[in-house]
């Protein structure tokens, strides 16, 4: 048990180095969702109030709706971020020397996931100190459930990152993931509307928005937020997880995945 | 199991335990929402003339009158069976009314005709009809019965009654559609609502000048939908509590300095307002989405929308 949990804690130590390192990342990665909140949904119908939807028991401003999908969005591009490392990793040569471990490939890939993941939680707990300074706050409770939904979801976002990383060649491809996933990912989802409302325009975006993962995983987040639990949420986003995780393993096998096209 | 016997019968036809109510008249479904405050949840829909708005208790709670506006009349109801008692005459188009602290004496708006008419709950006749401005709507009575107010809509006014008398002994401007009017708990003051003026006028009741005024501005609303109409004040009177109209907005003002402290985000079109029992929650009416709010006092937050029935208007406690 004991390499284990020795990888373990390197991985984890390693990832904290280069976050403490990288102190300008952990800014930007702040900005994105703070600029979502203070400008994008302060002039976008802040005052009006949305309709009642679980978890919600009564009007809920556009500020508010849109916290639990921001947090949603620092995982999601944290993991798009752990994702274009583990690319530059690869390119540098140090992530074919920490496969060449004798431990298993899955709990290597799975430290590194659950390493970039914390950093996540780290910047979604700042970011939540920053609403209710802004004057959003929620139960004190809601902060603490809401742990195990941003562990799941960081885990899940982190293992599409992690999916995706072992099928992009070069790092100069990576402005085509944030094209073709992380936007249509972010924007069809429930982060920043209520599906009833995209229901309204299109019952094809409406049933696209409902098969997103990332949309379970911001109402996972939501509802645990408000001290509540939603089954669905979870189911989706765990088994969103294990087949992305899947499909990592796959893409990290030497026999089958990146390493052999990469020759 | 022979000494169970008596126990068991008495629960069974004990009368089960009542919390308190919050009765809410719904203008375009003709009846009346009973909240259950413990639960939060509608327990009972009783039926009503045409158009009920106005709605208060007795004081012992033993009816309630309904101003069933499209009828031409006020109901009395037993709140137990929800059964119509009588009517009483009341005018034509009765909208909001006031019971005078004698508990008998009925003082009523009529928007159609300019009057004020004084109802005598007990031999149910009119004893008086006072004309006052266009369109009266706001109803009030100062708590040691003295002084009632009607507040007409076109006027722009504040009429002041004498209530032993019944005749008018003063008029006050107030901005534009005078809707609601509220005595401070020791009648010191006088606050009226303008819903188009978009302001509370402050008066002294003993001589009926004006000393303040509110202004409201709810962030990212434009200034012609913060419209003020209901409010109510919080028993140790320090705030005041005002509904915003189609702002869907309820303000939180400080009833000493006259700020505004707080906006708390309701349903849409909010209309008038009651507190439960130890004024904890307040529960407001909102008429264009149908449901009321739930405001937490303490925290000055939302907490729970409970649908009711097509545009809720006034409410009542029965504690």
């Amino acid at each position: 048990m004991k390499p284990f949990v020795v990888v373990l804690i390197a991985i984890v130590a390693r990832e904290a180095r280069r976050f403490v390192g990288q102190r300008s990342r952990f800014i930007a990665a702040l900005i994105r969702p703070l600029l979502w909140l203070v400008v994008f949904a302060a002039g976008f119908r802040a005052a009006l109030g949305l309709s009642i939807t679980p978890p919600y028991e009564t009007y809920t401003t556009y500020e508010t709706y849109i916290v639990p999908g921001l947090c949603g969005m620092i995982l999601l591009f944290n993991g798009m971020q752990s994702s274009l490392s583990l690319v530059y990793d690869r390119e540098m040569g140090s992530m074919r020397l920490l496969l060449t471990s004798p431990l298993p490939r899955w709990w290597l890939l799975f430290c590194r996931l659950l390493a970039s993941t914390s950093i996540s939680i780290l910047q979604v707990y700042t970011f939540l100190g920053i609403t209710a300074l802004y004057g959003i706050r929620f139960e004190a409770a809601g902060y603490l459930s809401v742990l195990p939904a941003l562990l799941i979801a960081g885990l899940m976002l982190g293992a599409l990152g992690l999916a995706l990383s072992s099928f992009i060649k070069q790092l100069e491809n990576f402005a085509g993931v944030m094209n073709f996933v992380i936007f249509p990912m972010f924007f069809l989802s429930s982060a920043l509307y209520p599906l009833w409302k995209m229901a309204e325009s299109s019952e094809l975006l409406h049933d696209i928005c409902a098969a997103n993962p990332f949309t379970h995983a911001v109402e996972l987040i939501r509802f645990a937020l408000y001290g509540q639990f939603n089954m669905s949420a979870l189911l989706w986003t765990c088994g969103a997880a294990l087949i992305l995780l899947a499909i990592a393993l796959w893409g990290y096998d030497p026999a089958r995945g990146m390493i052999r096209r990469k020759g | 199991m022979q000494r169970l016997i008596p126990f068991v019968t008495a629960l069974a036809f004990a009368s089960p335990a009542i919390s308190a109510e919050i009765w809410v008249t719904n203008e375009k479904d003709d009846t009346v929402s009973v909240i259950d405050i413990a639960t939060l949840e509608v327990i009972r829909t009783i039926e009503t003339g045409e158009r009920p708005r106005g709605i208060t208790f007795s004081k012992d709670f033993s009816k309630v009158y309904i101003c069933a506006s499209d009828s031409d009349t006020v109901q009395v109801m037993d709140p137990v069976t929800g059964n119509i008692l009588h009517e009483l005459p009341s005018g034509e188009d009765p909208e909001q009314f006031v019971l005078h602290p004698n508990d008998r004496h009925l003082y009523i708006a009529n928007e159609d005709d300019a009057v004020t008419t004084v109802v005598d709950t007990e031999t149910r006749s009119v004893i008086a009809q006072i004309n006052v401005g266009i369109e009266p709507e706001g109803m009030a009575v100062s708590p040691d019965g003295k002084i009632a107010i009607t507040t007409s809509e076109t006027t722009n006014m504040a009429h002041w009654i004498d209530t032993e008398t019944r005749e008018l002994f003063a008029n006050t401007l107030v901005d534009s559609r005078p809707r609601h009017a509220e005595f401070t708990a020791g009648g010191s003051e006088l606050w009226v609502s303008s819903e188009i003026g978009g302001t509370i006028s402050v008066f002294d009741t003993a001589s009926q000048a004006e000393k303040g005024k509110i202004s409201f501005k709810v962030k990212g609303v434009h200034p012609d939908r913060v419209q003020p109409v209901g409010f109510e004040f919080t028993d140790d009177e320090k705030t005041a509590f005002v509904a915003l109209g189609p702002s869907n907005h309820v303000a939180a003002v400080n009833a000493e300095t006259l700020e505004v402290e707080d906006y708390i985000l309701v349903g849409r079109r909010v209309w008038h307002m009651a507190f439960s029992p130890d004024k904890s929650l307040l529960f407001t009416t909102n008429g264009v989405s149908g449901d009321v709010t739930v405001i937490d006092v303490a925290k000055r937050e939302a907490i729970k929308s409970i649908k009711v029935g097509r545009f809720p208007w006034g409410a009542a406690l029965r504690p």
